[in-house]
């Protein structure tokens, strides 16, 4: 038994040695609070309308974001914007229909069941746009970097001059938390870049969280019903388990066992 | 099988038994004798049935909405998400199910380490686990491919390029194995196609490692042979069925966690990008339960040296009753045996931790140790173990007492964990 809490002991020992020595390349990425952290998250449908409003005002005119349509703007979880207003937000979006029965492609405003409307006509159009550097689509943008929610907010706030002897190329910009500091994509907000509707003052940590929030919903559009339905299932399994258990103590009871 | 003829009460349960016995099986299963000092890690083996059939049942239904299709796999994959009911609910089942069996298949391969069930006469029941293991591996790798995202396309990128280390002929079974000169379309439809049918030959192995279970019985945590049936044992049903089920309950509720509250922490984030031919990712990692493996395969310099050393690994095990030399099974009366036996569990678990860091430095060194550990103990330690160590008495059954000492299913519980 002793033998075994060493060889524990030296392993995590081990471990935690390698991780520091790893730990010390990658930098603390800013930390803020989230509503739909932990058992009960939720949302905050305040942040996520003001999130939708720093993309579709900011964000949109480089980043696509092609899996998401504009009747989950409406949805139960997200936004939930009313079906009037999603119908309104749809409708200032001109899509590409067609062919009609002349064999014509039209243009027509956007409909619920519409896709949202991409910046640019293909990758490379829009890497011509943007310096060689294509804006990743955004849809799971929150699920597709490690650090997630996190990483997003601090690269959104993580603008700097960079630091003496690093000279950037023309149109790349210094970045303290970005995957090697260059980051293509100048500083996106500013204080007051958008202007709130709900009094919400526009800050820049303001709108790096709400347009963060906002892109958490849209990698994970079924969060707030995975996280009911996840703790009704485990309330159910526990006590399933525990009649289980005395069940089975009543079992084995009948032999001179014991479990 | 069993030792005594059933005979079904009704008329009609008879005339059908006489032409197909499957009551006859249904009767052996129930009334199947076992160790009754089965502690639980003994649970395993049911759990791991629960997990394949999930896999099987989540799969089933999530190929109904997936396009096998360089193009479409992606989208596909967040059309479930997103769309189709309950979608997210099912993917993430499968996709946290694929860690949780190997999670409850390496607790049952240890334990068949720890208690020596490879022993004589179970070897076929072992290899046959093994071939199961390995078949497993090969399902998760190429399941893994299918959501085509960055990890998908480059993991299949490194694996299949593993092959190419064979001499004179290991580019053309590259290219065939992609059935083209890159990893694509044909390779993604190829994996979609085997990924179908593994789970299904697992199923048909599984049955077969029963079946070779049921004729010497279980093995249990002292390891001796016992008369069956007698007051050693008890029926599977229902004595073994509601533990088995209280087990997998427990296990369920870890399974809900990851499934309901943490369903990407398993996964690579890289893999909600959009496979990318032309951008390769910073580290190219395989999911958390092949990364021991990586690290052996990355530990050697050679390429050919490592992808053998790789396979070795893994082979080796089919090997184990042979390669342990001692007449006892059960580690709580090899004193020796047992220090060892942690130790490669540690050694294993090293070998994942370095699987996931860069091979360089410090990393590289502490992988190398270790895969040259993990062969020490199985080609040298355990062969001489058997010779060498002085092992304790060996009670003369579960429930008779062991020179003079009355021997409870408690003392062995308790000596079981040390």
């Amino acid at each position: 038994m002793k033998n075994i809490f060493k060889i524990t002991y030296l392993t995590i020992l081990l471990l935690t040695a390698m991780h520091q020595v790893k730990a010390e390349e990658n930098i603390e990425l800013l930390k803020t609070e989230w509503s739909f952290k932990g058992l009960f998250g939720k949302f905050d449908r305040g942040s996520l309308q003001r999130g939708y409003q720093v993309y579709t005002e900011v964000c949109a005119s480089c980043h696509s974001m092609k899996y998401l349509s504009y009747r989950n703007l409406a949805e139960e979880g997200g936004p939930e914007f009313s079906i009037e207003q999603t119908k309104a937000i749809a409708a200032s979006f001109e899509v590409t229909d067609g062919p009609n029965d002349d064999g014509e492609m039209f243009t027509r405003p956007a409909k619920l069941s519409d896709k949202f409307v991409a910046p640019y006509e293909n990758i490379k159009a829009a890497q011509a746009a943007n310096g060689g550097a294509y804006p990743p689509d955004m849809s799971v943008l929150a699920k597709a970097r490690s650090g997630g929610v996190d990483y997003i907010y601090s690269v959104l706030l993580g603008y700097e001059d960079p630091p003496s002897g690093i000279i950037l190329e023309d149109g790349v910009y210094y970045n303290k938390y970005m995957y090697g500091n260059n980051i293509k994509m100048s500083q996106p907000l500013y204080e007051g870049s958008v202007e709130y509707s709900d009094g919400t003052v526009a800050t820049e940590e303001q709108m790096a969280k709400d347009v963060a929030t906002f892109l958490m919903w849209t990698a994970e559009p079924h969060l707030e019903s995975r996280h009911k339905m996840g703790f009704r299932a485990i309330i159910y399994l526990i006590i399933l388990t525990i009649l289980v258990y005395f069940s089975m103590k009543k079992v084995w009871s009948r032999i001179e066992s014991e479990i | 099988m069993s030792d005594h003829e059933y005979t079904p009460k009704s008329k009609f349960g008879k005339w059908f038994n006489d032409r197909l016995p499957l009551l006859t099986l249904g009767n052996h299963l129930a009334d199947y004798p076992t160790p009754k000092n089965l502690n639980y890690w003994w649970t395993f083996g049911g759990i791991l049935t629960f997990c394949l059939i999930t896999q099987i049942v989540t799969g089933l239904t999530l190929a109904m909405h997936y396009i096998a299709h360089a193009d479409l796999a992606f989208e596909s994959v967040e059309h479930i998400m997103r769309d189709v009911n309950y979608g997210w609910l099912i993917r993430y089942i499968h996709s946290n199910g694929a860690s949780m069996f190997f999670l409850a298949v390496y607790i049952h391969i240890f334990r068949s380490l720890f208690y020596g069930s490879y022993k004589s006469p179970r070897e076929i029941i072992w290899i046959i686990g093994i071939i199961i293991y390995l078949l497993m591996m090969a399902a998760a790798f190429m399941g893994y491919v299918l959501p085509w995202g960055q990890m998908s396309f480059w993991g299949a990128t490194v694996i299949t390029n593993l092959f190419s280390a064979i001499p004179f002929i290991g580019e053309g079974i590259v290219q065939w194995l992609w059935g083209g000169y890159s990893v694509d379309n044909p390779t993604l439809t190829r994996f979609f196609t085997l990924h179908y049918l593994i789970p299904f030959l697992i199923l048909g192995l599984v049955v077969l490692h029963i079946w070779a279970l049921h004729v010497p019985g279980n093995n249990n945590p002292i390891g001796i042979d016992i008369k069956k049936p007698s007051k050693d044992t008890v029926p599977f049903h229902p004595y073994i069925v509601i533990k088995d089920g209280f087990a997998l309950l427990m296990f369920m509720i870890v399974f809900a966690f990851f499934v309901f509250y943490s369903p990407n922490i398993l996964g690579h984030a890289d893999n909600y990008i959009e496979a990318n031919p032309m951008v390769t990712p910073a580290h190219i990692v395989p999911e958390w339960y092949l990364l021991p493996f990586y690290a052996i395969l990355r530990s050697i310099p050679d390429k050919l040296m490592g992808v053998i050393a790789m396979l070795s690994a893994i082979l080796i095990l089919a090997a184990l009753p042979w390669l342990d030399t001692s007449k006892i099974r059960s580690a709580v009366f090899r004193p020796l045996y047992k220090q060892f036996y942690w130790i490669l569990v540690v050694d294993v678990i090293i070998l994942g931790y370095v699987g996931a860091m860069p091979a360089e430095g410090l990393y590289l060194l502490v992988a190398r140790v270790a895969t040259a550990y993990y062969f020490v103990h199985f080609l040298i330690i355990l062969p001489v173990l058997g010779f060498k160590e002085k092992t304790m008495p060996l009670p003369l059954s579960i429930t008779e007492p062991v020179l003079g000492e009355p021997l409870s299913s408690s003392t062995i519980k308790k000596e079981s964990l040390n």
